[in-house]
């Protein structure tokens, strides 16, 4: 059951991701503070589980890497939890296992985070590993060797799925040298470079409190968390000696003129088709409306034009969908499509239809209606469980989008008009230099 | 309303008001039934004001008549494709329009249509889930259209992925008779075949209220939605002795049986061992579910620390036991090799700790942990009111709801020998398939 449990994590995840965005401002109270080690704090209340989640998110990513040791960043996160000063790999896994209890580091693009999920009884032991696994990591040489050779062994077996070579493909193209052209993960090169001493370089320059935002979700009241603060977190101290944190490099937008399509041959029976080129940052004023745009064109499940004419009218994919990585820096646009082999050409043709279709003659008044009904309508469910909430406040944070976001989320996007739409698809929508990476059986493909 | 109106009222809707359960498990359940056999259970939850429905249909892969594997996945497709009220995919547009979010997944035991909305607007799933459970339109056209695209989703799911291929393949090798040697998907050939026919037989037959319950969760009110669903699904006539149910039995195996899958993509090789096992709630099932986590329930459990931490031949392990079926599956373990790991080795390695936990019971410790494991797991469903009522319905498909109370119990009750003793029963080698997944690049 357990495991059913975290498969269902999973897959409610899955579908957030596909059809996230959505009503009325529903505020949700909570509490912001910089404690004396520079540490952001934000506390929720939620009395009615006994469940406590909290997410550390450190601005720790691969924008801060060595490029040529790319995977630095991941590395650090996952080996936090294979060993303390205090406690072995095996113990850690031990005691939070035995509670049923969960700690998990991840890193994307922009940052990493540390989560914990507990059940109250157990808040203090969560916590006490918790605090120790970042404050204490032992980066063993031992444990760095074990986690590299099974990284390895994992970028191997990826190799399997044609939609991770597409997508590693495109990046690569987009983004070249820049860190958001590479998996956080790295490559089976570049994790054979790092050394353990590269590891507590990136881990003193990056993981310090003031560097760091922390969101507590649950059954915990404002003087039981400061308690737990000040036994657990007071103690954190950024590292006397810190690296110069390295600048990132912007991208160059690549200029084609006229999409280019790259075929990576595979014996797979569909081909795993990805076209892409740059997007815009978070912070980017034209954020509300390239959504919106997105919703209409590919962004919006069933109600997508993409989903409509692709899947619905003509049966060729059971799922296309469009999205804007709305990152620190400008991220990319990518549709994601897959098809039979001997159907590629017909889907990038008629995708490349859509494309146009929505830069010459824009948007209806219903299409516009229904998108914007939908993200503010829906909106209440990025917050809608304890998991949700902390994961979510912590992105508000970390892309600064102000402790009224909540409240105006329907405002941002109740503004945008039909011309902003035809803007953005007209800014941000080109045929003309998308990149199209087919990964696909080449003698079935008629490309 | 008059006296005999109301009596007449409580008579035609069976009210059972469950308290809350003395464990975390679960809050509060009000269960009703409609005079045609649908059943409907709410579970209260005013956290935030949105709510869940899920309507469940007894059908799934259990159910298909032979050549016809698939049958109940495709037309849980065709379920989108619209009534004589409601166009094609007009039911996903409306309900986004709302700021939801619908969709459906079909298994081997059901299958569950759900909308999560703003709680004020539930009644809008009231009202397109009673239209097409009987107005479904099955249009030749629409058909055509969606059988290819549920053709893409099985390349996407399996023909192109070689883990569940293997799954696949060793499921059908390990039971001869029982339904559930097929994929919920169907092989391609049969989806191929599939006509409308048999479409609208399949839908006659299981798309009724008594062949279905409904469970809405989060910030709703039973007393001002049950009017409305009696209004909408009262009216609609149950399928009553047309419902067919397919009785198979499988045979006690009496030796191993080995299937090899050559993969033109797979990278690296893996080993997928299955074994027959009874079903929730036979008296083994609960020691079937401790062993499983004991064996493969994270970092710290007894595989993971064997194969892929300490002698660092397995990329991943897993063992995986699902009792909440409607008949008796299968107890599974498998695992991918690390790169240059023969998977004679890690296949050793595997036996070698089954054999472990035959021959001597795991510490109380470790089952206490396996069972902290199950009740935190409980707790934490709970943040989501959806994962709530899938739990529900999740008993509720094999029997009733409140078997989960049973489950927990007997959870609790687990002892190390018990959990020694059935590895030792069911983990043989005579109940034993075997899969292995051999790619071609290297050779056998």
């Amino acid at each position: 059951m357990y495991k059913k449990i975290t498969i269902m994590t999973l897959f409610m995840l899955s579908l957030a991701l596909v059809l996230s965005m959505p009503f009325a401002a529903h505020a949700l109270d909570f509490k912001k503070e910089r404690l004396a080690n520079g540490l952001t704090l934000i506390h929720v209340e939620r009395h009615e589980l006994p469940i406590v989640m909290a997410t550390l998110l450190i601005k720790a990513s691969p924008l801060q890497e060595d490029g040529t040791k790319a995977g630095t960043a991941y590395l650090t996160a996952k080996m936090l939890s294979e060993g303390t000063a205090k406690r072995k790999s095996a113990d850690i896994s031990e005691q939070i296992e035995f509670m049923g209890a969960s700690l998990d580091t991840s890193v994307n693009d922009d940052y990493t985070t540390v989560s914990l999920a507990v059940l109250k009884k157990d808040v203090e032991t969560g916590f006490d590993l918790f605090s120790d696994i970042v404050l204490h990591p032992a980066f063993s040489m031992e444990e760095l060797t074990r986690r590299k050779t099974l990284l390895a062994g994992s970028l191997k077996k990826r190799q399997e799925e044609p939609s991770f070579i597409a997508g590693r493909e495109l990046i690569k193209n987009l983004f070249g040298d820049f860190s958001y052209g590479r998996a956080v993960e790295g490559s089976i090169e570049s994790i054979e470079k790092i050394s353990r001493l590269d590891i507590i370089n990136f881990y003193d320059a990056n993981y310090r409190p003031d560097n760091a935002i922390l969101v507590v979700v649950g059954d915990l009241g404002k003087d039981e968390l400061a308690q737990l603060m000040t036994r657990f977190f007071s103690p954190w101290q950024a590292a006397k000696k810190q690296t110069v944190q390295q600048k990132p490099v912007q991208a160059k937008l690549t200029a084609y003129n006229q999409p280019r399509i790259e075929v990576i041959d595979k014996d797979v029976s569909q081909a795993n088709i990805v076209m892409g080129r740059m997007g815009i940052s978070r912070d980017n004023p034209d954020y509300y409306a390239v959504q919106v745009m997105n919703y209409i064109f590919g962004g919006g499940g069933f109600a997508s034009r993409l989903m409509k004419t692709v899947r619905d009218e003509m049966g060729l994919t059971y799922s296309i969908n469009s999205f804007f990585a709305s990152t620190l820096y400008p991220g990319r646009f990518e549709i994601d499509v897959q098809t039979k082999n001997e159907s590629a050409d017909l889907v990038i043709k008629e995708t490349l239809k859509q494309v146009r279709k929505m830069r010459t003659d824009g948007v209806t008044d219903g299409e516009l209606a229904d998108a914007k009904d939908y993200m503010i309508g829906s909106f209440l469910r990025r917050i809608e469980t304890s998991k949700k909430i902390v994961d979510f406040m912590a992105a508000v944070e970390f892309y600064k989008l102000g402790g009224d976001y909540i409240e105006r989320y329907r405002e941002y996007i109740s503004k945008v008009t039909k011309e902003d739409v035809s803007r953005m698809a007209k800014k941000y929508l080109s045929d003309e230099d998308l990149l199209i990476i087919v990964v696909g059986n080449k003698k079935k493909m008629k490309l | 309303m008059n006296k005999t109106g109301m009596v007449h009222a409580i008579r035609r809707i069976l009210l059972i008001l469950v308290l809350i359960i003395p464990s975390y498990a679960f809050a509060g359940v009000q269960e009703f039934m409609l005079e045609n056999g649908l059943k409907v259970i709410f579970i209260e939850d005013h956290k935030i004001p949105i709510a869940n429905f899920q309507i469940w249909y007894k059908v799934g892969g259990i159910d298909e008549p032979a050549g016809k594997s698939g049958i109940s996945h495709f037309l849980e497709h065709m379920m989108f494709k619209g009534t004589p009220n409601y166009g094609s995919k007009v039911f996903s547009n409306m309900i986004q329009k709302k700021g939801g979010m619908d969709n459906a997944f079909t298994t081997m035991d059901y299958t569950m249509y759900f909308q999560k909305l703003p709680s004020s607007e539930i009644q809008l799933s009231i009202d397109l889930e009673s239209d097409r459970m009987k107005n479904l339109l099955l249009n030749q056209a629409d058909l055509d259209a969606e059988r290819s695209v549920v053709m893409e989703e099985r390349r996407m799911r399996y023909e192109d992925d070689p883990k569940n291929i293997l799954r696949e393949e060793v499921a059908a090798a390990a039971i001869k008779v029982q339904a559930y040697r097929k994929p919920v998907i169907g092989w391609m050939e049969e989806i191929a075949a599939i006509t409308r026919a048999d479409m609208a037989e399949h839908y006659g037959i299981y798309y009724s209220p008594d062949n279905a319950f409904i469970i809405i969760s989060g910030d709703v009110n039973p007393a001002e939605l049950m009017p409305v669903i009696r209004k909408k699904f009262g009216v609609i006539p149950p399928a009553g002795a047309k419902i067919k149910r397919l009785k198979t039995v499988e045979p006690p195996q009496r030796g191993e049986r080995i299937v090899y899958r050559d993969s033109e993509t797979a990278e690296v090789p893996s080993i997928v061992i299955a074994y027959h096992v009874p079903r929730f709630p036979d008296k083994d099932s609960n020691a079937l579910d401790i062993l499983s986590s004991i064996l493969s329930g994270g970092k710290s459990s007894r595989l993971y620390k064997r194969l892929v931490y300490e002698k660092r031949i397995a990329l991943s392990v897993n063992a995986d036991y699902e009792g909440i079926n409607r008949d008796p599956y299968l107890f599974s373990v498998e695992a991918t090799a690390a790169p240059g790991k023969d998977i004679k080795d890690v296949e050793k390695e595997l036996l070698d700790e089954i054999a472990a936990i035959s021959a001597q019971p795991p510490t109380k410790e470790e089952v206490q942990k396996a069972k902290n494991q199950v009740e935190s797991g409980f707790v934490f469903a709970r943040d989501s009111s959806f994962a709530e009522a899938l739990y529900t319905g999740m008993f509720e498909i094999i029997g009733g709801w409140k078997l989960r109370d049973l489950y927990l119990e007997g959870i609790r009750k687990v002892t190390p020998e018990e959990v020694s003793d059935v590895a030792r029963r069911y983990l043989t080698r005579e109940n034993r398939t075997t899969g292995y997944l051999v790619p071609k690049k290297a050779g056998k």
